[in-house]
């Protein structure tokens, strides 16, 4: 019950009710006698029109009135000849809708045909009756989709019904919805129809699509206009809103006439929500709306290849004990330590892709048997089949180890096509990376990250990194532009010049009110310039870069709005994120040497106490060995994925609240020391993330799983299953698990025989 | 239960007024005479849902005679194998998930003849993946994601076409990242309770941008700490339900304000005659009060085993 006063009733009123109530009892059991028994004289549809007119919500009603209609349609069939009369009449009624059904009739069943006699002057008239009582009956508004579904005669009167019922009521979204329905429908019979005048009765089963998308194009043309109308009407009509983006995304997917180009039809768009938005910018509606407006202008359809690991241009030395000699200068950034023999090769793309295999990566290495198929995996934590990176692993044989010499290595991608993002666009353009490995064996003379020794992540083992000057974090591979014809850079330009006069346009607004949403459209547009700027070089404005006002933003956002403040904090993470790793200079700030100063070393990515809530540029990151995220707030840790060569790991005093929160370093198969010391683990008590992993509730993981192998003493270890599906597949030799409710002995248990590798748990070393 | 409750009054200077809630749940289920009993009887199978999984969450199940009711959901099952709404009821996919949660509420999901019930609701889907309600065919994702629940908790998902199933759900995605009933259709947080949940189960839920649905969950919080269904609607206990369940299963829950909507519900209460309401000072009824009820205890439930998950998993059975 919706919107009824709390109020104990007056016995006049409950005097009242308890007629009402004896009343509607009787007349339900009255109907549902004559249900069971399939009684459908005048008598009883007249009960059953009554009880839909008092409880419109009353499902098995409209079920007999179905099978009423269904009953007497067919006994007019079967004796037509005796009445005819009557028939007449009805069709009478009717010749004037049903023209050109008379014709296909017998294609569309002569009993749907005498429905929309029958019909029109029964059920129609009675969905209405009870859609008088009740706008938000299911049950009266899908009989009218019934009734229409069976005769559908009388589209433009059920338009301007409608009509009528949507300024009453402007947001009713079952009238939304029925209303698209009956568009539908229209566009499919009135194709019928041409199809029949220009071919024949013959040609009929055939018809095709052909003349269905012009005249869905119209029709979505002309339901633009009348949600046009509706917005002018009222501004905030986020249903009218909503249903403009669903016409127009189609008119301009398929560049109808007059919705081509592009930009034409985004900036009247633009032109429009304005009005909404500087009327009321309290108001939810057009807002919504703007974003959509902005993502339009913002999104690169095709999938790019943006970074790579190791870097284009870049030289690995890899030996097979964990230790390299200083004889090259390499840069710290892709000097690799490697003891396994094998490396990782990391693509990044702009956003998540599949069909990366090996028939669309191609790779030429005098150290490997191109013959020898390489697999490609996803790095992602869903079962999708797409992520936005992938890798694969390089094995050297042994047998080539000794010789010290520069071994070129390939990487080509996307020359046959195949890897496509979800919306089915192909990789924009094929393109190829080049690096050198260099192998050898050398004895050991210093530690390193994989050495025997156990981290301790305090400050004083840490020494600030000298930066040398010809570093640089990464080269990104593809420029966005680069396969652009003119009229995609002209878009493009387009696009930055609008959102630069959204920019203005905003700042103008937010100078005369404080309206949150301003704010963060603000804040997202001057993200969503930036990141154009970033690919386009020639751009003018290039060196204004507007992190620092996007952080005031979120800042500001979060004290003018706490109800929502974790959400902009997110926001923030990201954008600070960003900002760090924009430049080779502010990324290597927050680097430092391990224990062992000499440079190019052990580097360890020193990202504490500062607030960060979540992870965000990872691409920038795919270098880093050690990484400290130490006294932040993260809840998550979706990204580090991506990061394949992380050996070690301090997520220290954060707010990670589940094990299930862990999964994406599921991925990391050389990680071997991890803290997650003093979080939340075991304090809340609904897992958030739990839908999102592969897990017995998402159908995804489990059925295989035998805990009774751990078991200890008859120690039931079935509640640590998601301790389980994390660390199963980690071959840790450190943890610090400390500081988290959930961190007693009897885990402590389960976790060393979980990981067998396991050395130190909690500084402590283990037998 | 009670160290629970403390933690609330501990925290909001406020109880939820657990016992009294169950009394009322008990004393609806003794007016059977009352115009609004009569009004919902053909729905009685949901309002039993409602009132049994409130009284299990505040640790009364005890309280009802679960033999009576098991032999009760029974007789409300049609021939074809779905159940009605009430006992010589038609039968729809609505019900019978109700009664499938009553009977799994009591570990009875064996009385079932379980492929009779998962044959029904099988023989439901359509070509392009999609549920119809019943034989009337009713196309709408809410049917989608019953006839998964149902599916899921008889253990028999593998009889229906899940990748198209889940392919029909997206197809009912919105540019705003919600989900409406059919293709096209506005956003609105019931449905995309629905479509979460359903994609939740299956082990889909990357098809969802979560940021972008995230944003327009969390927006659903007004000032009063309540949650709308649509943008520029009022709150309500029921809204505030599916919003904050599908912000859980997306892993998002943390943008709104937990202690406001809390408060929120809580205000919603009938603290004289127990039940909560749709919103503050409205009359209470069973909807309401299990909503209300769940939602308080998203935030405090304790996570179960693996094989308690499985036979009832708390959020995405949740309806
Ligand atoms: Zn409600």
């Amino acid at each position: 019950m919706h919107g009824r006063p709390r109020k104990p009733p007056t016995p006049e009123e409950e005097k009242a009710n308890d007629i009402k109530a004896s009343k509607l009892r009787a007349l339900q059991s009255q109907f549902l006698q004559f249900h069971h028994d399939q009684i459908y004289t005048k008598e009883a549809l007249e009960v059953c029109a009554k009880l839909v007119e008092s409880n419109p919500e009353y499902i098995p009603a409209w079920n007999y009135r179905k099978l009423a209609v269904e009953r007497i349609v067919s006994q007019l069939e079967s004796d037509s000849e005796s009445d005819p009369d009557a028939i007449k009449a009805i069709f009478r009624e009717e010749l004037k809708v049903v023209h050109f059904f008379d014709q296909i009739r017998k294609w569309y069943i002569l009993v749907d045909f005498v429905y929309i006699v029958l019909l029109l002057s029964g059920p129609v008239w009675l969905t209405e009756r009870a859609l008088a009582k009740n706008y938000k009956s299911y049950g009266a508004w899908y009989h009218r989709k019934w009734v229409l579904r069976k005769g559908h005669s009388s589209i433009d009167r059920e338009l301007e019904l409608l009509k009528l019922f949507l300024e009453q009521d402007t947001r009713n979204f079952h009238a939304w919805n029925y209303r698209r329905r009956v568009l539908q429908l229209r566009v499919i019979i009135t194709s019928f129809h041409a199809e029949i005048v220009l071919f024949g009765l013959s040609f009929f089963f055939f018809f095709s699509f052909r003349f269905v998308a012009p005249l869905k194009n119209r029709s979505d043309e002309e339901e633009l206009h009348f949600t046009t109308d509706m917005i002018n009407g009222n501004f905030s009509n986020y249903s009218a809103w909503h249903n403009r983006s669903v016409l127009l995304s189609h008119l301009l997917e398929n560049k109808v006439e007059g919705y081509f180009p592009k930009e034409k039809v985004l900036t009247e768009e633009n032109d429009l929500v304005h009005q909404a938005l500087f009327t009321d910018p309290y108001d939810q509606s057009g807002w919504f709306y703007h974003l959509w407006l902005l993502n339009q202008m913002v999104k690169i359809e095709t999938p790019l290849l943006v970074y790579t690991w190791p870097p284009p241009g870049s030289n690995l030395k890899v030996s097979v004990d964990g230790c390299l000699d200083d004889s090259l200068p390499l840069s710290s950034i892709t000097s690799f330590h490697l003891k396994t023999g094998q490396i990782p090769v990391v693509l990044y793309f702009s956003e998540a892709v599949e069909g990366v295999n090996s028939s669309t990566i191609t790779l030429e290495s005098s150290l490997h048997d191109t013959n020898t198929e390489l697999i490609w995996s996803p790095l992602s934590t869903n079962n999708s089949g797409r992520a936005q990176a992938w890798v694969t692993h390089l094995s050297f044989p042994e047998e080539k180890f000794h010789f010290s010499q520069a071994n070129p290595i390939k990487v080509t991608i996307g020359h046959s096509e195949g890897i496509k993002s979800i919306s089915g666009f192909t990789l924009s353009h094929p393109t190829y990376f080049e690096f050198i490995v260099y192998l050898q064996t050398t004895a050991p003379h210093h530690a390193d990250l994989q050495s025997l020794d156990m981290i301790t992540w305090g400050d004083e083992n840490f020494h600030t990194y000298e930066v040398h000057p010809k570093e640089s974090s990464q080269i990104k591979l593809s420029d966005p532009l680069k396969s652009c014809d003119d009229y995609g850079l002209m878009a493009y330009r387009w696009n930055a010049e609008t959102i630069t006069n959204e920019i203005s346009l905003f700042r103008e607004l937010l100078s005369v009110t404080d309206c949150k949403i301003g704010k963060l459209t603000l804040a997202r547009l001057l993200t969503a310039l930036d990141a154009m700027i970033s690919y386009d070089k020639t751009l003018e404005s290039k060196e204004v870069v507007h992190f620092e006002e996007v952080l005031e933003l979120y800042s500001d956002l979060m004290k003018l709005d706490p109800p929502h403040s974790q959400f902009y904090k997110d926001e923030h993470s990201v954008v600070l994120l960003q900002q760090l790793t924009s430049n080779p200079e502010s990324l290597l700030r927050h680097c430092y040497n391990y224990r062992d100063p000499s440079p190019s070393r052990n580097i360890c990515l020193r990202l504490c106490n500062l607030s960060l809530s979540r992870i965000g540029s990872v691409e920038q990151l795919l270098w880093i060995q050690m990484l400290d995220l130490s006294h932040n707030q993260l809840r998550s840790v979706d990204g580090l994925e991506a990061m394949q060569l992380l050996s070690c790991l301090n997520l220290s005093n954060n707010k990670i609240g589940n094990f299930s929160a862990l999964e994406p370093l599921k991925q990391l198969q050389s990680l071997r020391a991890l803290n997650i010391s003093y979080n939340e683990i075991g304090a809340h008590s609904v897992d958030t993330r739990r839908y999102l992993c592969s897990s017995p509730l998402s159908h995804t993981a489990g059925s295989d799983w035998n805990f009774g192998e751990f078991a200890i003493d008859g120690i039931d270890f079935t509640n640590y299953w998601e301790a389980f599906s994390i660390f199963k597949d980690l071959k840790l030799t450190q943890l610090e698990i400390i500081g988290n409710v959930v961190a007693e002995e009897k885990i402590k248990l389960f976790l060393v025989k979980v990981m067998p590798a396991l050395r130190w748990l909690d500084g402590v070393e283990l037998q | 239960m009670i160290c629970m409750f403390s933690w609330y009054s501990y925290r909001m200077g406020e109880e939820l007024e657990a016992e009294k809630h169950v009394n009322y749940i008990l004393s609806v289920e003794k007016k059977k005479n009352d115009f609004e009993s009569v009004v919902m009887e053909h729905i009685r199978i949901n309002g039993a849902y409602w009132g049994l999984t409130t009284l299990d969450l505040l640790g009364k199940i005890g309280a009802v005679d679960s033999k009576d009711v098991v032999s009760w959901v029974l007789e409300c099952q049609h021939e074809s194998g779905g159940f009605g709404g009430n006992i010589g009821h038609d039968p729809h996919i609505l019900y019978t998930l109700s009664a499938v949660q009553i009977l799994a509420l009591f570990d009875k999901i064996n009385v079932l003849d379980i492929d009779k019930v998962s044959n029904y609701i099988v023989g439901l889907q359509n070509e392009d993946g999609s549920f119809s309600g019943d034989v009337w065919g009713e196309v709408d994702t809410r049917f989608s994601y019953i006839a998964i629940c149902s599916l899921a908790l008889l253990h028999r998902l593998d009889k229906i076409n899940v990748e198209k199933a889940v392919k029909y759900v997206v197809s009912c995605k919105n540019l705003d990242g919600g989900f409406g009933c059919t293709p096209g259709a506005e956003s609105h947080a019931g449905q995309i309770f629905c479509c979460v949940a359903a994609l939740a189960i299956t082990g889909s839920l990357h098809q969802i941008d979560k940021d972008l649905l995230g944003w327009w969950l969390c927006e659903r919080q007004d000032k009063s700490g309540g949650l709308n269904g649509r943008p520029e609607k009022l709150p309500d206990v029921c809204y505030s339900w599916w919003v904050l369940s599908s912000l859980i299963m997306i892993d998002r829950v943390h943008w709104i304000d937990k202690e406001k909507l809390v408060k929120y519900i809580l205000d919603c209460q009938d603290k004289e005659k127990g039940g909560i309401s749709d919103r503050p000072n409205d009359a209470v009824d069973v909807f309401h009060t299990y909503f209300g009820v769940a939602g308080m205890f998203s935030f405090s439930f304790k996570a179960k085993s693996v094989s308690h998950m499985q036979q009832l998993d708390f959020l995405s059975s949740f309806f």
